[in-house]
């Protein structure tokens, strides 16, 4: 029997199942991701009913929702579930809290400041440094609108 | 029902953000980026809101509700405070997002050991 590297395997395994995996890899996003998205609204509803506005009650999940996503992460948990969820785990705001505190986790050992002090933003920095520059932008075009038409 | 208009939603979110990994290039981080930038600008253009009042959490939880978070507080900014508030809004109303992350994710980086890869 003719001997194959893992490299040759891998090939003739994409070159087999390469149609279904891009379905198969999007329901499984939309499984999990949609999952979290529920459990979120669960969390969401029973704040609401403790007497909490819409408002408050959104920005507590969001906090409680980052907070078991850094735990899970700490738990080498999540990254688990992301490995068979893929964007399914990203794109919540889970996936923001993941990608702050896996770097942070790892790149402890180089020191408290540039290591997890600065590693923490490898990823969620550009988030927030395009999302408010993007906010600030189209402040001041809402700002001009208004002035010009008002 | 509104579990699942949240779960539809939100997983449909996750299926664009699947798609764009799998047909471009585009490293999970741009897609990060994309998701917020985008939702900052639907917002402002007020054409997040709606679905943010159909999905709930499908909506918010997603980055793009991230972005929602920035452009709704820029808005509510620039009518509180006018020019100030064009400075102000976005990140006021992300903050408790961000300490939170913050400060989980110091102290479950400082007590927990990332996996060693085999």
């Amino acid at each position: 029997m003719k001997k194959i590297t893992t490299a040759q395997y891998k090939e003739m395994l994409d070159n087999i199942t390469p149609g279904s995996s891009f379905l198969l890899k999007s329901l499984r996003a939309f499984l999990i991701g949609g999952a979290i998205c529920m459990i979120a609204q669960f969390i969401c509803n029973y704040l609401i009913g403790l007497n909490l506005s819409q408002n408050d009650a959104s920005t507590f999940t969001s906090i409680i929702m980052i907070l078991i996503s850094a735990v899970l992460t700490g738990l080498n948990v999540y990254g688990k579930i992301a490995k068979f969820a893929g964007a399914g785990t990203l794109v919540p705001i889970t996936g923001f809290a993941n990608a702050v505190v896996s770097p942070a986790m790892e790149f402890k050992t180089e020191g408290y400041i540039l290591g997890l002090g600065a590693k923490m933003f490898i990823i969620a920095g550009p988030v927030i440094v395009y999302g408010v520059l993007t906010s600030v932008i189209c402040g001041f075009l809402l700002l001009i609108f208004r002035t010009v038409i008002g | 029902m509104d579990y699942v208009r949240a779960f539809l939603v939100g997983g449909a979110l996750c299926v664009i953000g699947q798609l764009l990994i799998d047909f471009t290039k585009l490293t999970p981080a741009r897609i990060l980026v994309i998701y917020v930038v985008s939702g900052t600008i639907l917002t402002v253009l007020g054409l997040y809101q709606p679905l943010v009042e159909f999905a709930g959490c499908g909506a918010t939880i997603p980055l793009t509700g991230f972005g929602y978070s920035l452009g709704k507080g820029v808005i509510e900014g620039i009518d509180k405070n006018g020019l100030l508030g064009v400075f102000s809004g976005g990140l006021a109303k992300t903050s408790a997002g961000i300490a939170a992350a913050v400060f989980f994710g110091f102290f479950v980086s400082l007590i927990c050991k990332p996996k060693d890869k085999k």
